[in-house]
């Protein structure tokens, strides 16, 4: 063995990405285990795990997209407001312009797309605040949405509600219901297929494209990715309109699991989706975050919703204080795990050991 | 001869609004030659640097690169556009992403196909890292890497990118001892393979020991190119700043004689901070100048934050005038008439959008109170004066701070600290990256205040500038005082001596 | 020498330029839309006062809470480089306090109204203080360091309220939102007054704004010369917390009652926008207060005007967006350095000429 393929299968520390990673999947785990330890009933059954991905897959959704616009180092808070005018434009266009299935999804990813252009346009090529174009983005949609219907609408075409009603049933997950002995499968709904292929998606994209590895290098240092020949213009641009994009498919998502649109339609999304990047390890200063985090982010926070419920706080303020509580705690983690690194590191135990054991062996 | 040229540049001239910036100058470099380009601040080195990397157009000239043995005449439209031609620049900031690994800041923005493969990047990064002998592995992520090592894998980044000309801008000035000869050895085995190199530096010794050519451009013309045996040390000096050294030799240091029975001005024991561990005594007194030298990281300047409670203080005594007093934040130590110029003029120094009145009263306001502010004709006055003593060049107050030059900058800061009339002043690097004029008024600067009883600690890279300056010197070696030098004794030979520790 | 002064004054005040420019157009689009639309009338409203009335008064009067929230997050955007994103949430919980208190009091009386009040901003202090604490402290973004209250401070106004929506009747109150018996100016409009007066002062007799932006702009050169920039930043979000206290008890004033859910909802946004329109730079660092309270009236006046138009209230954002947009779009670096290029072009076209016609 020569010492360059040694050098290259030496383990090397953690990158900030991935040990914010494992730090929030040990979370989530330990947090859901410790959910069937104490409360068992609900949460020992898939179906638990299931419906909160159901109950959440535009969130998902959004979350992506916050995601790869953050590790960017930008932000966009539109997703909500588009995710509400995708919705209502869909049933409009499906209910009173005879659209289809097929159609209506084009729209979707058309809107989507058309903020998303306009966003990366601004932002990247006339160097405006990404807060302010997104803001602006989200007061449009949102206003757009009223004026597409300010009646709240709900969609009524046969193809749609088939589509809406069917589910992906997993009997050897399901549970037998005692009094009758009959047997319920799990049920997936369509959109959280969707969320996971895009989870995937977007986790090979960043990873793999070179498209992926020069958003973590803006995000990094805009300055230095320019000068290494990185067309930061563009990927800040190409970011946008990727949000956009996945925006407009949460609208549809959001739709399938609903049906009805209204002007309150994904209220607060988008800081939903925010605090599920940074819950999964996403940094907002940019650079530093992963898809699946924000995957593991949403479903803890969701996790802690239900927790709350099982407990029995059922004050509705107790779920929205306990969210703000967990999220306080994973801020002061990230900020005190990210300074203290260099200081002192858990993972350099482990590697030292096996540098010796290199060492002695020479 | 001609043949081995590989980038010629004829007639370049350049002007911005109001300046003319370049004027009918010419640039020869050979292949497998390391090639200092060398002018004081203002001289049109970095305007030169820029036209070649497509920061800036040229108005007129022509620059011809060597391609296969062919000259052909291009023109330079954008950085990428110029790394494409074979020209690669390594800034003094580094320019690459701390947050992605090794192997990917080589490999970033470079090859086909828009998918990465990370296995062959990492198997080639690893190859290249061996090849030119970088302490580093590719998946380590940079940000955990040294300063020097990061420099290191720009240029290797450069390297790999069959760059014909390698431009490092001032690459060595946060370096230390042993990284610049890491980098120096790095730079040798590139000349061997044929590469050439311009390099930018302040520091006059290492043109010296790693270069075979100069050329000296003075306010935009070019004052000639000359072989580095044929020129020595002090003519290069003359010829940057275009006059005899007369100014640097007429400059004599008094023999310090310190007050009987007064007690020093300030006094330290067992002094440690949370950057500097191993404690430390130290005492100045009146109109004394002493200064810490060592290597870059011997703990100079950490020992002199350690005075000024820059950093967290942890431990020890300190007593200005004989009195037992406390020092913890920066403040404190300003309230009892210290006054700190940090290192980094960048980061620590200038408030950059702030305009030079600003900058300049700043402290004295700080000292004066949160709620006792100067009125606007009072900070104007206070700033009048200073820009006057001082020679500021600057268009108005108003001005920010951050559109004057880097030696201006630099007296804007001393004006600041001047400004509170301090008993001692601690100069850290205070002539880093500034032209040699401003230099030489700043040593004299120190000289005549401690004539007026000022205390100053002074640290400058330049063992020089110490020599010429201080009357006691402080030898610091691997974060501890191993020497001290006092009058006769402040000589380069007895400094070197004692920071390498080879005397004994 | 006066041209001099006027041309210092000139180049120190250019950020205003777009919102005086914005505020000028719609003032002329109103009044070529309806000529009458600015104009004044002396009315005799519900409660037996005489009032004024009019467009320009409710501009005045609609944009208070924002113009002081958006004074309070200038300073925190220049002092923390980001913004704070829970003064809606904020100013439910100050509000919630608020009526708390006065529920809980005999009688309203002038004392009551004060030390409800004080107690509400001593609340809504704490809450600043802990959104300060996280970013000086702890080195969190603003946004992300406030997105915590954003998320639970409705929650915690519902719980403060008991799930309820109580209401308050108190001439007094009455006052604070609306008129002072005699006066026929909305109380608001003077509470910003006074308010803009504060801060004026304060700037005049300490070093507040010199602190904030060389904390700002170079922290660590800020504490080199003896300045705590983690007390400066603290000490922003507190001070805006007092603003937000004051916007809270406005907002309640208005309506008699308090609704955790939809008391000064969106604020927040509105708030960074009148910053963002003032000229101010949301990465921290120099700023203007008069551009933010301009930027605040600019939205206001937008708002008016376009309900004038008819325009549907849930309707507004959408063509507010659009004014939003065309705004920092001229005010873009690009954009104006362009522009300049532009206009040098011209002038030394000009310039020109006139060397060609003196040969």
């Amino acid at each position: 063995m020569n010492r360059q393929a040694r050098t290259l299968r030496r383990k090397e520390p953690l990158t900030d990405t991935q040990l914010l990673l494992t730090i929030t999947i040990c979370i989530f785990f330990a947090m859901y285990i410790a959910a069937m330890a104490i409360w068992g009933g609900g949460f020992l059954r898939p179906q638990q795990l299931f419906d909160m991905l159901n109950n959440n897959a535009s969130l998902i959704i959004c979350a992506c997209a916050l995601t790869i616009v953050m590790i960017g180092g930008g932000i966009d808070i539109s997703v909500g407001g588009l995710t509400a005018l995708v919705v209502m434009s869909c049933v409009v266009f499906l209910d009173d312009f005879g659209g289809n299935i097929f159609t209506a999804v084009l729209l979707s990813m058309g809107i989507g797309l058309a903020f998303g252009c306009v966003h990366g346009l601004l932002i990247s090529y006339l160097e405006i605040q990404p807060f302010i174009v997104t803001l602006a983005g989200m007061f449009f949609a949102r206003g757009m949405t009223t004026i597409v219907s300010i009646d709240p609408r709900t969609a009524e075409h046969a193809g749609f509600l088939l589509l809406k009603k069917t589910r992906l049933e997993i009997p050897w997950l399901g549970y037998i219901v005692k009094k009758t002995g009959k047997l319920i499968p799990a049920k997936i709904e369509i959109g959280v297929i969707v969320a996971l292929v895009i989870v995937l998606i977007v986790f090979f994209m960043l990873k793999k494209t070179r498209f992926g590895r020069n958003l973590y290098a803006i995000g990094g240092n805009s300055q230095s990715a320019l000068m290494l020949g990185v067309n930061v213009k563009r990927t800040r641009f190409l970011s946008y309109l990727i949000s956009g994009l996945l925006s407009g498919i949460a609208g549809f998502v959001y739709l399938m699991h609903t049906g009805a649109a209204n002007a309150t339609v994904a209220a607060g999304a988008e800081m939903n989706a925010i605090a599920s990047s940074i819950i999964g390890g996403t940094l907002l200063t940019g650079g530093v975050g992963n898809v699946i985090g924000t995957l593991f982010g949403v479903l803890t926070l969701t996790t802690i919703k239900s927790i709350v419920v099982t407990s029995g706080l059922r004050d509705p303020w107790w779920q929205t204080i306990t969210t703000g509580a967990m999220l306080c705690f994973f801020i002061l983690l990230q900020s005190v795990v990210l300074s203290n690194r260099g200081k002192f590191k858990l993972s350099d135990l482990f590697r030292k050991k096996k540098t010796d054991v290199i060492l002695e062996k020479n | 001869m001609q043949n081995d040229v590989v980038l010629k540049m004829r007639g370049i001239n350049i002007s911005f609004p109001g300046v003319k910036a370049l004027s009918d100058v010419d640039f020869t470099l050979r292949k497998g030659e390391i090639h200092a380009l060398m002018g004081e601040n203002g001289a049109g080195k970095s305007t030169l640097i820029k036209i070649l990397t497509g920061v800036y157009t040229k108005d007129s000239g022509q620059i011809f690169i060597d391609t296969d043995g062919t000259e052909s005449e291009i023109t330079i439209r954008s950085p990428q556009d110029a790394q494409n031609k074979g020209i690669s620049t390594v800034y003094q900031e580094i320019t690459l992403c701390p947050n992605l690994t090794v192997a990917e800041n080589i490999y970033i923005s470079r090859g086909e196909g828009s998918l990465v493969n990370w296995k062959k990047m990492e198997k080639d990064a690893g190859a290249l890292l061996e090849r030119l002998n970088i302490p580093a592995r590719p998946r380590q992520q940079l940000g955990s890497c040294s300063l020097a090592v990061q420099q290191m894998i720009a240029i290797a980044r450069a390297v790999d990118m069959d760059c014909k000309v390698l431009i490092l801008d001032e690459p060595t000035s946060s370096l230390d001892e042993k990284e610049v000869a890491m980098l120096f050895g790095l730079m040798r085995d590139l000349k061997a393979q044929g590469v050439g190199i311009i390099f930018v530096t302040h520091f006059l010794e290492q043109v010296y020991e790693v270069c075979d050519r100069i050329t000296v451009l003075r306010n935009g013309e070019l004052v000639g190119e000359y072989e580095i045996e044929n020129l020595p040390q002090v003519q290069l000096v003359a010829k940057m700043m275009g006059k005899e050294l007369d100014d640097l030799t007429d400059m004599d240091k008094k023999e310090f004689v310190p007050v009987q029975d007064a007690a020093p001005v300030f006094e330290a024991s067992g002094l440690t901070s949370s950057d500097c561990p191993n404690p430390f005594d130290f005492s100045i007194s009146k109109g004394e100048v002493n200064g810490f030298t060592g290597l870059l990281g011997s703990g100079r300047s950490e020992s002199v934050r350690a005075i000024f409670g820059a950093d967290r203080v942890t431990g020890g005594k300190v007593k200005v005038n004989g009195k037992p007093v406390k020092i913890s934040k920066p403040i404190h130590a300003m309230k009892h008439g210290i006054g700190y110029l940090a290192e980094d003029r960048k980061r620590d120094g200038i408030i950059a959008d702030l305009s030079v009145r600003e900058n300049i009263i700043l402290a004295l306001q700080v000292l004066k109170g949160f709620f006792r502010p100067f009125s606007r004709s009072e900070a104007e006055a206070f700033a009048e004066e200073y820009v006057k003593a001082l020679a500021i060049k600057t268009a108005s107050l108003d001005t920010p701070i951050k559109s004057l030059s880097g030696g201006n900058q630099q007296k804007v800061i001393l004006a600041r600290w001047l400004l509170t009339h301090p008993q001692y002043l601690i100069l850290d690097e205070p002539t880093r990256g500034i032209d040699i004029g401003t230099k030489v008024e700043i040593q004299k600067l120190v000289l005549k205040l401690a004539e007026d009883g000022v205390s100053v600690t002074f640290i400058s890279s330049e063992i020089e500038e110490m020599v010429r300056t201080c009357s006691r010197l402080l030898v610091m070696r691997d974060r501890k005082i191993v020497g001290e030098l006092v009058g006769p004794a402040v000589q380069q030979s007895v400094i070197m001596k004692t920071i390498a520790g080879g005397g004994d | 020498m006066k041209s001099n002064k006027f041309k210092r004054w000139f180049s120190e005040n250019t950020q205003l330029l777009i919102p005086v420019i914005a505020i000028l157009a719609l003032v002329i689009f109103n009044l070529i839309r309806d000529p009458g639309f600015f104009s004044i009338t002396l009315t005799v409203n519900n409660d037996g006062n005489q009032v004024l009335t009019g467009n320009l008064i409710s501009i005045l009067n609609g944009a208070s809470e924002l113009a002081i929230l958006a004074m309070g997050m200038t300073l925190v955007t220049a002092a923390a480089g980001g913004q704070d994103i829970s003064v809606g949430a904020a100013a439910a919980i100050a509000g919630s306090v608020f009526v708390k208190i006065l529920k809980g009091a005999a009688s309203i009386t002038p004392w009551t109204l004060i030390f409800a009040f004080l107690a509400c901003c001593a609340v809504a202090m704490i809450f600043g203080a802990f959104n300060g604490t996280l970013v000086s402290v702890f080195n969190i973004q603003p946004m992300i360091a406030t997105l915590i209250l954003y998320t639970c401070g409705r929650s915690i106004a519902y719980w403060i309220n008991g799930g309820a929506t109580p209401t308050v009747t108190s001439p007094l109150l009455k006052a604070l939102g609306g008129y002072i018996p005699g006066v026929p100016v909305p109380t608001p409009i003077f509470i910003v007054i006074i308010v803009a007066i504060l801060f004026a002062l304060v700037f005049r007799f300490t070093t507040l704004s010199t602190y904030i932006q060389a904390v700002g702009i170079n922290q660590k050169a800020a504490r080199l010369n003896g300045i705590n920039p983690i007390g400066m930043k603290l000490l922003s979000f507190v001070i805006l917390a007092v603003c937000v206290a004051i916007a809270g008890c406005i907002s309640v004033g208005r309506l008699g009652l308090i609704n955790h859910e939809t008391l000064l909802l969106d604020i927040e946004m509105d708030a960074i926008l009148a910053v963002a329109i003032g000229g101010n730079a949301l990465g921290g660092g120099k700023f203007k207060l008069s551009g933010s309270i301009l930027g605040a009236y600019t939205i206001q006046a937008l708002t008016i005007t376009l309900y004038a138009m008819k325009v549907p209230s849930v309707s507004v954002k959408a063509y507010k967006a659009i004014v939003i947009i065309v705004l920092v779009v001229i005010g873009s670096p690009v954009v104006k350095s362009a522009a300049s290029r532009l206009w040098a072009k011209i002038k030394g076209h000009g310039s020109l000429q006139k060397e060609v016609a003196k040969v």
